[in-house]
């Protein structure tokens, strides 16, 4: 088998269904081998679009996303897919080609460094130089990208290795000496965290992403309940645990409420899992939970005590150790004096807006979840849109939220959208957009319309890079530089396109637009004009203590 | 506060590379660094001395290590009964009458004359750092033209 057909047959072991991509010169041999394979294969208009498609996929499916772009600006154009993929953990495999063996170093057309770019934004990354070992390589880069802490893995190979012939042989094991991940905490350590809650009188759970990777929830439930502990979510935990239900104070940090932010504060034990203490949720640091016992489950070992010293830390799978935990604790906390605090401030600083004048951007998500009935993939572009759509939103399943968290990449939502809705294609897929971003990837509107990718994309249009100013407003005295926006007319644009699309401007229109564009079968564009300096509040000014909010509503 | 690591990976093309740009893209400073195979052709040795001001640094260090995919093992000799050395060569400016004061002074190291010819004598010391600072320093007034060192190789029982 050629090393083209090898790769192939090799996606096709693994299991993959669909992938993103665009060709060129150096990846021919693999496109006429796609030609007749059985791998649904989506041509993308930009590869940066490819690469955050394979993203969206993996997230709302959990199988790897795979994107394949050509040598050169192909696999420069899934640079910064691949590090948004890396900041937010999430198991993907980049296919490039390269330029053939002999020319690597020549400065030849179309020629990158790939390994050499890739290499601090990936988990891992391979230059293929004989034939005999792409297999192997196949293999462990799917291995490597979704065990551990899952992340993107490059796969580079020269045009000559995928036309060389080799016979096919599958590794059946994956065995790699040097990476053995571990998956079961410390029995000490469980058994020492147990007793810190049964002792706690004022515990909560901030949960991570690493609940959604590590498919968590379920036990994160029973945890909750059996302590009843009051959950906090990262942004990349929204969905990990019920946001409707009782114990959940909804997200932390920067835009997080007010409670869930107080609550952490005054908290006596945190229980972080899969989360890594980010600057956007702790804030200033010496101000974060300062009588708080810290017990930290995560399987990066390099997450834990990096930015907070914790008590105990428990390195392993969040599934696997929050269900031996539950099995230790033997006592649990009495929390009703802790709730009847938490109360007193979700009562006085509950998530609220101000409604009235043009159409508020909260009411537009609001009515989305209404409309969908909780039940939609919200994919998110990157500023205010990102944080109303956190803030509004109710999640109560994992996977249902899909944003870009530690790279913040305007321009994700849309592709994103794409591969979720390839993933799960029986779920409506909304990407709330705002102006601004949604023009980063707008090129995309032709993939889904010609491959019938019916996502929904919710423009929340205020004629400015609303978030950016935001700051620009409170902290530069309303100096706002370049941050006044125009766009296309998005209605003819997604018209021109072949997709549908709906314009807003009045109130009593928002839920019509919404149903009636779930009821659409074809991807539609929904312009909603909404007022132009709403700001997301509430808002920890930067480098500021969590518990340190600025809720606009003075 | 200087630290001395080694590191067992795998002997692969890039992977200094991922070591070097781990170390400067989270901005932590190498003082030195040897590479060598060792024993089986497959696994390469490193010893690297870093500069941490604090304990939390060290620890990412060698969190970060461990966490490169052809990392196998990381030790960390900072508490560990270990024996370290360099290697030094020297460029000496050398005169037949500066001899015997020369080797007075070498006597004192584990260091020799390796080669020397009319104006120049290329002098091997190996010992623990400080040892050879010392002898650089003593080998000053004799004018030192150049010199090459490989950096701490370090190894545990």
């Amino acid at each position: 088998m050629t090393g083209a057909q090898i790769l192939i047959e090799c996606l096709k072991r693994e299991g993959v269904e669909v992938m993103f991509g665009y060709p060129g010169g150096q990846v021919l041999p693999i496109f006429d081998k796609l030609y007749d394979a059985d791998i649904k294969f989506i041509l993308t208009r930009h590869e940066q679009a490819a690469a955050h498609a394979a993203d969206g996929y993996a997230r709302a499916t959990g199988k790897p996303g795979v994107c394949l772009a050509t040598s050169g600006p192909g696999a420069t154009n899934l640079v910064t897919g691949i590090a948004n993929a890396f900041m937010d953990s999430i198991p993907m495999i980049a296919i490039t080609g390269q330029v053939k063996s002999s020319l690597i170093g020549n400065d030849a057309f179309q020629e990158a460094d790939v390994t050499g770019i890739t290499r601090p934004i990936t988990k891992h990354n391979y230059l293929v130089k004989d034939v005999k070992d792409l297999c192997r390589t196949v293999r462990e880069a799917f291995y490597i990208a979704s065990t551990g802490r899952p992340g993107p893995v490059v796969i580079d190979i020269p045009s000559d290795i995928q036309m060389q012939d080799t016979d096919f042989i599958w590794p059946e094991t994956v065995e790699i000496r040097s990476y053995k991940p571990t998956y079961f905490g410390h029995p000490g350590q469980i058994k020492k965290a147990a007793k810190f809650i049964g002792e706690s009188k004022k515990p909560i759970i901030y949960a991570g992403g690493g609940i959604i990777s590590s498919g968590a929830h379920l036990v994160l439930m029973e945890l909750a309940q059996k302590i009843q502990g009051p959950v906090v979510m990262t942004l990349m935990g929204l969905g990990g645990f019920p946001s409707t239900h009782k114990l959940s104070l909804g997200m932390l940090g920067m835009h997080g409420t007010a409670y869930a932010n107080h609550a952490v504060t005054e908290s006596d034990l945190i229980i972080a899992v899969g989360a890594r203490f980010d600057d956007r949720v702790t804030g200033r640091l010496d101000a974060f939970a300062p009588h708080a016992k810290i017990i930290h489950i995560d399987i990066d070992p390099s997450s834990i005590s990096k930015n907070v010293k914790v008590d105990i830390p428990i390195v392993g799978d969040a599934k696997n150790i929050l269900g031996e935990l539950l099995e230790a604790i033997k006592k649990t906390p009495d929390t009703s004096e802790w709730f009847k605090t938490i109360d007193t401030w979700k009562k006085k600083h509950p998530l609220i807006y101000k409604d009235g004048g043009k159409i508020k951007p909260q009411y537009v998500i609001e009515q989305i979840y209404e409309a969908t009935k909780g039940e939609a993939i919200i994919t998110t572009e990157v500023g205010q849109n990102q944080m109303w759509a956190a803030q509004w939103y109710k999640y109560n399943w994992p996977r249902s939220f899909i944003s870009s968290g530690g790279l913040g990449t305007m321009g994700f939502g849309f592709p994103a959208a794409m591969g979720a809705k390839l993933g799960c294609p029986e779920r409506t897929v909304f990407d709330i957009a705002g102006d601004g971003s949604i023009q980063m990837n707008i090129q995309e509107l032709a993939t889904c319309v010609c491959n019938k990718i019916n996502v929904k994309v919710a423009i929340l249009n205020n004629g400015y890079l609303g978030m950016v100013r935001q700051w620009q407003e409170l902290f530069y005295k309303k100096r706002y530089s370049y941050t006044c926006i125009t766009g296309p007319d998005f209605v003819k644009l997604a018209e021109s396109f072949g997709a549908c699309g709906i314009r807003v401007t009045k109130k009593e229109d928002v839920r019509p637009a919404i149903e009636k564009a779930i009821n659409t079968d074809n991807t539609v564009f929904i312009d909603f004009h909404i007022e132009p300096e709403e700001n997301v509040f509430p808002m920890v000014p930067a480098g500021e203590a969590i518990n340190r909010m600025i809720d606009g509503m003075a | 506060m200087k630290h001395t690591i080694s590191v067992l990976v795998e002997n692969k093309p890039g992977v200094l590379a991922r070591i070097a740009g781990l170390f400067s893209a989270r901005g932590y400073n190498i003082a030195s660094l040897a590479v060598s195979e060792t024993q089986d052709p497959s696994i390469s040795y490193l010893t690297l001395v870093v500069e941490a001001e604090d304990e939390k640094i060290l620890e990412q260090i060698k969190k970060q290590l461990n966490k490169l995919i052809d990392v196998i093992t990381v030790t960390d000799f900072t508490k560990k009964e270990h024996i370290d050395r360099e290697l030094v060569l020297i460029k000496l400016a050398y005169s037949a009458k500066d001899k015997a004061k020369l080797e007075s002074v070498l006597g004192k190291y584990v260091a020799k004359i390796i080669q020397h010819r009319a104006d120049t004598a290329i002098i091997e010391a190996v010992d623990q750092q400080d040892k050879i600072r010392q002898l650089l320093q003593d080998l000053e007034k004799f004018g030192i033209k150049e010199l090459v060192r490989t950096g701490r190789v370090a190894i545990a029982y």
